[in-house]
């Protein structure tokens, strides 16, 4: 008990970033039109891959000869960039089809 | 120096994350939107690469020309109809990354220290969770996973039996590296128990959760290397996933926990089953519907998944073009959640060149009904079945519909007489203004189009 308060306490500055985060993401979002519900969970889904920087760190300080480690590191590498590259390459192509209404009026 | 650089980057980073969902929730700026968040989050990576004593930087370089390969490949070749699985398969390998870099944290981690540890815990769990359920949602909307009723108390045992191995982990005060392979395996298995039973009509909102769940482990991991990029990237998607998870439930009109525990279909006491009484379905063909559609004045057309699985948007764009020569309006009703997603069908019905002032939203459609000669539903069920309005046995009840019976005549094209993904009968096919027209929707359209020009 004594060190998760400990911790806390020590990380607060994180912790404050925390919780003015979930504001500004709910202010962010909070009018959005039901056509966008789609594309805009998709955006949202490639954004979630920035854990790619965690997998770069962690892949990025494993000793070479830690070959479990470095497995899973590159695993999570590689995935963490598929969610990245996927997700932002899918969301475009969700969007392209906006593109075309203000043409058209 | 180096340090205060990639700092810099990270927070020029968030900046672009916020920017580039604000404008993504705005058609307008959509476009601009996904592409300033894009260009954080290279911002983010390059700087990433900055940091000093990065080891195996080739070997991080191969998994990300493998990654961006597969990634490009599987979001360019997907078909616009199965669009959200594939959402959902990205989201479960960013949950599945998450635990991956918990475990192999948990090797450097000294046992004292409980608070990074809880965290890295939280990471493993919640990860796990994401990556299975990502998968089983996916199954679910592609169809090769069928409803399969799971216990929900036990659903819960499992998370409480994993929550409890991880504080036991921490407590016991040495590595443990075995328990925290069965804390993931325990995570997976929730996962799977926890989307197994929720319906497959439910499954965008259960998707949305699921997309926050992976934002939080991305935030979590952020904790750990205490990196405010990925924190704060992290719990905007968590929070923003959250919110939109809301939504999307209430364009459905259905709570969140009622989505998440109680199912859909099976169980229910209305009417299941192929035959309804006496009553038959009327049906009615090509010719005659092409003469009723000619001399309507106004015609509504209300696309459902039918339409985009027999890839027939085009036809109907060509059935909207040859309608019009002969002065009949033609407009689309579009049910917040047409097709698996909501705002799939707008997509669809945009790809397919269809003038977006025609598509009109429900509540909008709804009024124009009666005066509406022609409703001309292809391959939608559920969003019209007037079950949702005065059957509290079903369901579906409650759930706000396009109340097509109001129009004049009602022409459905089906493929045949099976029940929707609710899997529940409807009504209004036995209707006496409805007509029946079996077949495939393109090729009923592609016909339609003939028979009209011939006309």
């Amino acid at each position: 008990m004594e060190q998760i308060i400990q911790y806390i306490s020590v990380n607060q500055e994180a912790l404050y970033v925390f919780i003015l985060a979930v504001f500004v993401g709910i202010e962010v979002i909070s009018k959005v039109p039901t056509v966008l519900h789609t594309p805009l969970m998709s955006g949202s889904n490639a954004l979630s891959g920035v854990v790619i920087v965690g997998s770069i760190l962690v892949l990025g300080k494993t000793s070479p000869d830690n070959y479990l480690a470095l497995g899973l590191g590159f695993l999570a590498v590689l995935l963490a960039t598929l969610n990245v590259v996927g997700g932002f390459t899918v969301t475009n192509r969700m969007l392209e089809m906006f593109k075309k209404k203000p043409a058209k009026k | 120096m180096i340090l205060q650089i990639i700092d810099i980057c990270y927070l020029v980073a968030v900046v672009l994350f916020i920017v580039g969902i604000k404008l993504m929730s705005h058609p307008d700026s959509a476009r601009r939107g996904n592409a300033i968040a894009l260009a954080g989050m290279l911002l983010a990576i390059v700087a990433t690469f900055l940091t000093p004593g990065l080891n195996n930087i080739i070997l991080i370089l191969i998994a990300m020309a493998i990654g961006t390969g597969s990634g490009l490949y599987y979001a360019k070749s997907v078909k616009m109809t199965a669009m959200p699985q594939l959402v959902s398969f990205f989201n479960g390998m960013g949950g599945a990354a998450a635990a991956l870099i918990g475990l192999v944290e948990y090797g450097d981690l000294a046992v004292d220290e409980i608070g990074k540890g809880a965290v890295l815990m939280a990471s493993l769990i919640i990860g796990s969770i994401s990556f299975s359920g990502s998968l089983i949602a996916m199954g679910k909307l592609e169809g090769v996973i069928k409803d399969i009723q799971i216990n929900k108390i036990l659903a819960f045992v499992l998370l409480a039996v994993a929550i409890a191995v991880s504080v036991y982990v921490l407590q016991s005060g040495e590595p443990q590296p075995t328990l925290v392979y069965v804390i993931v395996l325990i995570s997976l298995i929730y996962g799977l128990a926890f989307v197994y039973p929720i319906g497959g009509a439910d499954m965008p909102v259960v998707i949305s959760l699921l997309n926050a769940l992976t934002g939080v482990t991305a935030a979590t991991t952020g904790l750990l290397y205490d990196n405010k990029v990925m924190l704060m990237g992290g719990i905007l998607v968590g929070s923003a996933g959250l919110l939109l998870t809301l939504l999307m439930a209430k364009a459905m009109n259905r709570s969140v926990a009622n989505i998440l525990f109680t199912s859909f279909g099976g169980s229910a006491g209305g009417p299941v089953g192929g035959d309804n009484g006496d009553q038959v379905a009327k049906e009615i063909n090509l010719y005659d519907s092409s003469i009723l559609l000619s001399y309507a004045k106004r015609v509504v057309v209300v696309p459902g998944y039918g339409l985009a699985v027999a890839q027939a948007q085009h036809a109907v764009h060509d059935l909207e073009k040859a309608l019009e020569e002969k002065g009949v309006e033609v407009l689309y009703g579009i049910h917040p959640v047409a097709g698996r997603m909501p705002g799939h069908m707008n997509v669809l019905l945009a790809e397919s060149d269809v003038s977006y002032e025609k598509l009109i939203e429900m509540d909008d459609i709804n009024e124009k009904f009666p005066n509406t000669d022609v409703v001309m539903v292809i391959g939608a069920n559920d969003v019209v079945n007037p079950a949702a309005n005065d059957d509290p046995s079903s369901p579906i009840y409650g759930m706000p519909i396009l109340e097509v019976n109001r129009a004049t005549n009602v022409i459905v094209i089906k493929r045949g007489m099976a029940s929707g993904y609710a899997g529940i009968e409807n009504a209004l096919f036995f209707d006496p203004k409805t007509r029946m027209l079996f077949g495939d929707a393109k090729k009923v359209l592609t016909g339609l189009v003939t028979e009209v020009k011939n006309m």
